[in-house]
């Protein structure tokens, strides 16, 4: 079965001052039906331009360079305006970190959930607001029948971005784009959004972009990962893989520099000092020909000076990595 | 309740916090209904011995942020005793007050905002120290350079204006401008949440010499268990304006009793089998409920799934349970805490 979601050779520039300056460069991946695609990095590394570039919602300054972005087998990047907004909320949607900031305040959760179903699905608004009180329920708001009339502000940080989630998911679309979904949320709530995502990907068969930084919530949900620095995919490979065995020194570095809770008699008082990647992501316009992350890799040698940005080697089916070094480096 | 929580000799004891309350008003329940309150803090103790790190953890609107302002003395309290350096500063009013902040001070999670866009990053870090009259101007100068080495930042970082910083140097810039009176206490309210990940680690381990080069002893804020783990020496968790479970960090992750720490740890557990366990059986559902008047009993009731009558109707006071280690909960002993030793 071809995959929902096929992304080839993607690049994206920004039209800044100086020219043209690449804000993304080369990127490739699918995601299959039912499958989850987590895009890791830190900011500014272009996960969330890749979002916007598949929704097609780039910022006026941004442009697609080359690449092409099939959706469900129809080319994205050549669809018309029309054609992008019969694609959008039905074929595909995206929910947003901040639920309060993308919901209108103006009407009720109902109204906008109704909202999709009546333009996609052409029902009527009595139908549509029976409809919202179903995906209410479906994202476990209990007192749907009263929430459905509730505007944004009368809900919880939880409650708003599970009603985000039944807008996006209310046409049942081929492919789910969650940008940092829980981010904004608090711990509990934040366990109870994953759950109810994955839930609800095992009902329809949705597939998932999801863009994180946390690589507790890829281990979780995610089968598949790329991890994105300075615009480029430097690694890549099933969560699973590149959990237990992450080649890259970026993707090590950021393994290694978050403090992972520890239970029970394990919990001695934590180590000292945590492992820190030095630097930072190098700012847009200033990336150089060779590694972007040579400057903050403690692996660095003279193949690395020496040679332009290494290619992305495939190692075997489920990995590949961006490093001239990672044969003499992977532990 | 001061009586049980009496932790140590008061002579290492740095700050004391006893029966903290901060309430806000919040309208009135209908046009002539009696006016509501929110609990924001409602009766919070503890202690902070010098030279360590207190952390406080909990969700938004549980009052952890509130009561740090409040020791800060940077919004009005309702009612409590703050005792920094063996003074109750909630008594210190005007140029008292003003002087003595020198020794408490507060760096917050929004570093954009922190810092005046139109002042140099030099100007901004001499400021406390104008402001409070330390130094010569020409030792203030002198002062500045090192404590930007010190915080990691070059010395010509003292020329710039915020926007040219990236985010974690912000967060460094905040840091070297709290350290300039020499303190002896900072609040850390969420100083590293909004920061990435590998920039996080940078600014926790820079956090983590400061206190060993200079002593200073640490209130730490923050909603992640993994850096509460990695930074702490004790720990309070509070829900809904109270402090409902207290320990040290050790005792805190191998042995908490609270059915919200169950919650929290829960969330924040390693992923794999121990962890889905652990959801299971104790994570709560929903969300934290309103701190606007606040019904009887246990805060925690709503959402508890160990609630009984009793915790409806009475609201539990913090106890000690064993030796530093501090729970307000009716069914402490009831119910058997979650076995991590099958991790």
């Amino acid at each position: 079965m071809p995959p929902v979601l096929s992304v080839k050779d993607l690049s994206v520039s920004m039209n800044g001052t100086k020219g043209m300056v690449p804000v993304l460069e080369h990127l490739s991946f699918d995601v299959a039906q039912g499958k989850t695609m987590a895009l890791v990095g830190e900011s500014g590394c272009g996960k969330s331009m890749t979002a916007l570039a598949i929704m097609q919602l780039l910022p006026e300054d941004f442009r697609v360079t080359s690449g092409s972005i099939l959706l469900d087998g129809v080319e994205v990047l050549s669809a018309s305006p029309k054609e992008l907004r019969s694609l959008r909320g039905d074929k595909m949607s995206m929910i947003f970190q901040e639920p309060m900031t993308a919901l209108n305040p103006l009407y009720t959760v109902g109204d906008q959930i109704g909202e999709v179903l009546r333009q996609h699905r052409g029902l009527s608004r009595r139908d549509a607001h029976a409809q919202a009180i179903q995906f209410l329920k479906a994202v476990q708001i209990p007192a749907a029948d009263k929430r459905v009339d509730a505007y944004p502000h009368q809900l919880s940080g939880g409650m708003r971005q599970r009603v985000m989630i039944a807008m996006a998911l209310a046409c049942k679309p081929k492919l789910l784009i969650a940008d940092e979904p829980t981010t904004a949320l608090d711990v509990t709530v934040q366990a109870q959004i994953f759950d109810l995502l994955s839930e609800l990907q095992d009902d329809t068969d949705t597939a998932i972009v999801l863009i994180t930084h946390d690589l507790g919530a890829v281990a979780e949900l995610a089968d598949d990962v790329a991890v994105l620095y300075a615009g480029r995919c430097i690694e890549q490979g099933t969560a699973h893989e590149v959990i237990a065995r992450a080649r890259h020194p970026y993707t090590r570095g950021l393994m290694a520099c978050v403090p992972h809770l520890q239970l029970g008699r394990m919990s001695n008082h934590a180590s000292a000092e945590l492992d820190e990647i030095p630097g930072m992501v190098p700012p847009l316009g200033a990336r150089g020909p060779d590694c972007a992350f040579l400057p903050r890799c403690a692996f660095a040698g003279a193949i690395c000076r020496a040679q332009p940005q290494p290619p992305l080697d495939r190692i075997d089916a489920g990995a590949a990595v961006s490093c001239w070094r990672h044969q003499e480096i992977t532990p | 309740m001061s009586d049980g929580l009496n932790i140590s000799a008061p002579a290492d004891v740095l700050l004391d916090v006893n029966d903290l309350v901060v309430h806000f008003p919040a309208g009135r329940r209908g046009m002539f209904g009696p006016p509501s309150k929110v609990h924001a803090v409602d009766g919070v103790s503890f202690r902070v011995r010098r030279g360590t790190t207190f952390g406080i953890v909990g969700e938004s609107g549980s009052g952890k942020s509130t009561t740090a302002q409040a020791v800060m003395r940077l919004i009005p309290m309702t009612s409590g005793q703050i005792v920094f350096g063996g003074e109750n500063i909630a008594d210190f009013r005007g140029e008292r007050l003003r002087l003595a902040r020198s020794k408490f001070q507060i760096v917050f999670q929004d570093p954009f905002s922190a810092l005046d866009p139109r002042r140099r990053a030099g100007d901004l870090i001499r400021e406390p120290l104008d402001l409070l009259g330390i130094g010569s101007p020409r030792e203030r100068e002198v002062r500045v350079k090192q404590l930007l080495e010190e915080v990691g930042l070059p010395p010509q970082a003292a020329d710039l204006f915020p926007h040219q910083f990236s985010g974690g140097q912000r967060q460094r810039l905040c840091i070297a401008r709290a350290m300039a009176p020499e303190p002896d206490l900072i609040v850390c309210d969420e100083a590293v949440s909004a920061l990435d990940v590998a920039i996080q680690a940078q600014i926790l381990n820079l956090l983590k010499k400061l206190q060993r080069e200079r002593g200073l002893t640490y209130i730490f804020i923050s909603h992640d268990l993994g850096v509460i783990q990695h930074f702490c020496d004790e720990i309070a968790v509070m829900y809904l304006g109270r402090i409902v479970e207290q320990a040290p960090a050790q005792v805190f992750f191998s042995a908490p009793l609270h059915p919200y720490s169950w919650s929290l740890i829960s969330a924040a557990a390693p992923p794999g089998p121990l962890r889905d366990r652990l959801k299971k059986d104790y994570l709560v559902k929903g969300d934290p409920p309103s701190p606007v008047d606040p019904p009887p009993g246990c805060r925690f009731a709503q959402r508890c799934p160990f609630v009984v009558e009793r915790c409806r109707d009475e609201l539990p006071i913090l106890q000690v349970e064993a030796e530093e280690h501090f729970i307000a909960c009716h069914r402490t002993g009831e119910i058997a805490p979650p076995d991590f030793a099958s991790l």
